[in-house]
This record gives C-alpha cells, structure tokens and sequence, in this order.
C-alpha cells in the first residue's frame, strides 16, 4: 500500500521521536516521584476541620463543604456537556429487537434493587464511602437497562418533567449557597448547625440530576417531539 | 507508601501509552478511547501520590478524582455524539487531514 496514503502515514521517525520523547517525560516523572520527599498534604487539616462540616466520611466533608466549588462546577460541567449533545441533533433511533431473557431475568432483579441502593449511597455518604455522583451513577445504570431492554415506548419520559430534573441539583446547589449568604458568610459557608442537613438536601437533588444526565447522555440526543 | 508508588507509577505507563494512541491513530473513536486512558492514568497518578504521604491517604485527590470521573464521563459522551455527527456527516469518523489514511491503523503494510 505505499500508495498517496503513505505521505498521510507518520513515519518510523517520528515514531521512534515520539517514543523517546514520551520514555523521557514518564521517566523523569518517575524519577520526580522517586526522589522528592513527599509534602505532608493537608490531610491533617481536614482530620481537624471535619467536625464543622457536617458530613463524618472525609472525602464527602472536602466535596460539599471545603471543595464545594468543584463539585458545583462539575455539575456545570454534566448540565453543560447534555445541553452540548442535545444541541447536535434527537436521538438516534435504535433498531427495536427481541431482548434476551437473561437481560429480561437480570432486569427484573436489578431494577427495582438500583434505587434502593441508590437511598443506601446517598444516606451513608455521611459517613462512609457513598455520596451523590456514586448514587446518581446507580440509578443512571439501572435507566440505561431499562434502555437497552426495549421497553423504549414506554421509558419515553415525558419532556416537561425531565428538564426541571436536569436542572435541579445545580439549581439547588447555588440557591443553598446563596441562601446561607446572611449574616456576614460567604458564598457556601455553611452556618455549623446545618451544615449537615444542607449537605444531605444538595446530595438528594444532585443525585436525581446526575442520574437524569447520564441516562440522557447515554441516549444520546435531545428526546424526540423537543425543539 | 509502597502500594502509592507502585499506583502513580502504572499512572503515569497509562497516560504515556494514551498519548501515543492519541497522536498517532487517526480513528476518532479510538481517540477517544486514547484521552480516556489518558484520564484514567492521571487519575491514577493522583491517588497514587496522594497517597504516599506519611500522613495517611489525603482525601482531596480523592475527592478531586472523584469530580475527574464524572467530567471525563460527560466529557466522553460529549466527544462521541460529535464523532457520530461527524461521520454522519462525512461518511468517515476521522479528521479532514487524516480522511485518507487506513482507519484499522494496521502495523503491516
């Protein structure tokens, strides 16, 4: 084939250029790793933090309290990247087949397990490993199941409901933040008392909107009948 | 500590190897596989790190990982529905400068 097609083909320089260079980049990275004696990080800062921010597992306390810019902004991120691939067009049609019995059995098991498992995440998220975006992804995975299992007439959800449901872990969440502004905080310093019962009404919405993103994600287009 | 350096090191084969895919294939599925390789190895790599301190596992790379994994996966979904366009649109899932080149990107030629 060294036809036209082998002036478009990166060459063996380039290859081997591109191996070393890589080689190189990992290498000194590693050594870099290797060498530095490690900072101590601020995990002793959060240990001392955590009975102020009204969550007991540590990584929940740096989501939703110390970090929670990065967690709002990500949920940016997810409303923004559906819009992004809603605005590409509707969603394309699947080809209707027979679904097997093994995913039928499995669906029927799993299911109506996903949400409450979804309650379980969310609820222990407080405390031990959990939280919104493992409990969205739950319920995500049990409507892309239901997805693939040719009930697609039936999950059609109905547009009005869906929209409002994508917005309200974002809406939620800056509400909340602007909503404990009074009385000399800043933007999400939570009041010490609420913060726990704050966090817990930010991690139920955002988990419903997380969810709803990503089975329409996984839809992949704007829902039909929408403008 | 061990376990942590052993964790950022595959970190970091990962995100070397998803670099070489990303620059030299020239199929956009598999360039997107390529940056999601890529993001598992920085993910890696920051767990891995953060984890070596002597002051037990930090929870902020976690926590930042965690907001990682979902950014990459809307991310993800993002870059496929434009793949799926793009070949919708043009009959090939590459890139104009790449259209011409074989898209199985076999080693034997």
């Amino acid at each position: 084939m060294k036809t036209r097609h082998a002036a478009t083909e990166p060459g063996p320089v380039f290859r081997i250029g591109l191996a070393l260079l890589l080689f190189a980049i990992t290498a000194g990275l590693a050594l870099a790793l290797l060498a530095e004696p490690v900072a101590p990080g601020v995990a002793g800062q959060v240990e001392a933090a955590l009975g102020d921010s009204g969550a007991k597992n540590h990584v929940t306390a740096v989501l939703l309290n110390f970090r929670g810019y990065d967690t709002l902004l990500e949920l940016a991120v997810l409303t923004s990247a559906l819009v992004g691939v809603w605005a590409l067009g509707v969603a394309p049609d699947i080809k209707e087949t027979t679904p097997s019995p093994v995913l039928l059995g499995m669906n029927s098991v799993l299911i109506p397990l996903a949400p409450l498992f979804c309650a379980y995440l969310l609820w222990a998220g407080a405390s031990r490993p959990g939280g919104a975006f493992q409990a969205g992804a739950v319920l995500a995975a049990a409507a892309v199941l239901y997805n693939i299992s040719c009930r697609r007439p039936e999950l059609r959800l109905p547009s009005a409901p869906l929209r409002p449901g994508i917005v309200i872990g974002l809406g939620v969440f800056i509400a909340t933040g602007f909503g404990v502004m009074g009385g000399g905080r800043a933007f999400m310093e939570y009041p010490a008392g609420l913060a726990g019962g704050l966090i817990l009404l930010i991690e139920t919405a955002a988990t419903l909107s997380i969810a709803l993103i990503l089975a329409s994600l996984f839809v992949g287009g704007r829902p039909e009948g929408e403008p | 500590m061990s376990s942590g350096i052993l964790f950022a090191c595959g970190g970091l084969g990962l995100l070397a190897i998803g670099i070489w895919a990303l620059v030299l294939r020239a199929h956009l599925i598999r360039k997107v596989l390529a940056i999601n390789v890529m993001g598992s190895g920085a993910f890696l790599l920051l767990v891995g790190a953060g984890s070596m301190g002597e002051a037990g596992v930090d929870p902020v790379p976690q926590a930042m990982v965690i907001t990682g994994i979902v950014v990459a996966i809307s991310a993800t979904a993002l870059a496929l529905a434009l793949v799926l366009r793009l070949a919708n649109a043009t009959g090939k899932p590459a890139l104009p400068e790449d259209r011409e080149r074989d898209l199985m990107d076999s080693e034997e030629r």
